[in-house]
């Protein structure tokens, strides 16, 4: 392979063309976030069944979809998944992708929204039952109001985490930016400025935003006047 | 079907090995960076600090997937460097994006030690080097564990990406055997995913350990 320069005739030739994916890349990590969101939250409900041995089963399949990699999640919705006998159906890459990516990460959110709940000292339920106060009430008027606050910059984190885990969708053809500018690399073999745009393109979205995460996070820990609390991070 | 669960298992250890070594090369590297990106952070010197700064934010503000083809396909035409291999190029991919990662959790690990133990230093007359390595880093250090336990984990779910680049590894295995056996593809991609939960599971424990080092006598 030899060197080929920068040029920025094709840098501005395909900006235009790569940008076009960007709807996909943003729609993608919005429904995969809304669906870790709802998933999240119905993790935290198995999770706190009475039942022992069920509790054990859904933290090891937690566990299991946690710590393996969402490329291969992603790989086996889209080919694999149609394939199961009685139950199989076949997705179109972007439904296959936003399973695979929301389930993925609903692992980390129910975790967060855990994190939450934890951080509400334990006086404040004594003290609300002790004043007799409804299971809706307690959560509704004291419970929430504090569990939520902390949880929202962690949320706004996994928000960037998973806008940078949506270009793996390209992989099984999701027209995201990564797979535009893939495709114009292949077609006019000039690879550098596409993936420089593309890496721009993250960089716009997810630094400032990561900058107003940052500034949140500090303004929580002010109110609250709490150190700044670490959870797992996902990639 | 047991049986074949067992013979598809066989079939994908033999991209097991380029599976292990690139995450334990790429974790070694990631935890070198890690030190010398996060320390640099904190140097007194702006430019060094700049630099480092301009590196981390770069590596975490976009994904391991572009930065990992960025390095296959544009630098080598770019600055006429090759890397040697692709299982070179996805190493540095890797270890470049979780150093940058990891740097932040080094750094944070730093300041959040007790002034009080700076100013203790201080007043013993330890140099900038002795205060660090006698005083803030052991402490530091215990802090960092169970993150760096967390992001062991994700290492080892970011290098199923370089099947992407032509490397042989346990996805690539996983490829190989459902194109030739579709009717067995969901459980030959279960069983690409028990291989990496079964590699993940001592890291698991390992950072549950690194949990109860790093609550362990803390005084707070």
């Amino acid at each position: 392979m030899s060197a080929t320069y920068w040029s920025w005739e094709t840098f501005v030739d395909a900006f235009p063309i790569i940008l076009e994916g960007l709807k996909i890349t943003l729609g993608l990590t919005i429904a995969s976030y809304l669906l870790a969101m709802v998933a999240g939250f119905i993790w935290l409900i198995l999770e706190s069944t009475p039942v022992k041995p069920f509790n054990f089963i859904v933290y090891w399949i937690k566990e299991f979809i946690r710590s393996t990699p969402p490329i291969v999640q992603i790989f086996f919705l889209y080919f694999a998944w149609p394939m199961v006998p009685y139950i199989g159906t076949s997705f179109t890459p972007f439904v296959a992708a936003m399973l695979a990516l929301g389930i993925h990460f609903s692992t980390y959110i129910s975790e967060v929204y855990r994190s939450g709940i934890e951080s509400v000292d334990k006086g404040q339920w004594e003290a609300s039952t002790a004043l007799n106060f409804s299971t809706r009430d307690k959560w509704s008027k004291i419970v929430l109001p504090q569990a939520l606050p902390p949880t929202i910059p962690m949320l706004g984190n996994y928000l960037i985490i998973l806008f940078k885990e949506v270009p793996l969708a390209a992989t099984i053809g999701v027209v995201g930016i990564l797979s535009i500018a893939r495709s114009y690399g292949a077609q006019t073999w000039s690879y550098i400025e596409p993936l420089t745009i593309v890496a721009i393109l993250f960089l716009l979205l997810s630094y400032p935003s990561a900058l107003l995460i940052r500034r949140l996070e500090n303004k929580m820990n002010r109110r609250f006047d709490k150190k700044p609390k670490k959870v797992k991070v996902a990639e | 079907m047991f049986d074949t669960g067992v013979n598809i298992l066989t079939y994908l250890s033999q991209g097991a090995w380029t599976t292990i070594s690139i995450f334990l090369t790429a974790t070694f590297f990631s935890f070198v960076m890690a030190f010398i990106a996060g320390l640099s952070r904190l140097a007194k010197n702006p430019l060094i600090r700049g630099f480092t700064t301009v590196y981390v934010e770069i590596f975490r503000g976009t994904s391991l997937i572009v930065q990992l083809f960025w390095l296959y396909y544009a630098v080598p035409m770019l600055f006429n460097i090759d890397l040697g291999s692709n299982w070179w190029v996805g190493v540095v991919a890797i270890a470049l994006n979780y150093g940058a990662y990891m740097s932040e959790v080094v750094r944070s690990s730093i300041l959040s030690i007790d002034k009080g133990q700076t100013e203790a230093s201080i007043a013993l007359n330890l140099s900038r080097f002795q205060r660090m390595r006698h005083i803030i880093l052991p402490q530091a250090l215990r802090l960092m564990l169970p993150e760096f336990g967390n992001y062991s984990i994700q290492i080892l779910k970011g290098t199923a990406l370089v099947s992407l680049i032509g490397l042989t590894d346990i996805l690539y295995y996983g490829d190989i055997y459902r194109s030739s056996n579709l009717s067995e593809g969901p459980l030959a991609y279960l069983m690409v995913l028990v291989m990496y939960f079964i590699i993940a599971l001592p890291l698991i424990w390992l950072s549950k350990q690194g949990e109860k080092m790093s609550r362990r006598g803390v005084a707070s």
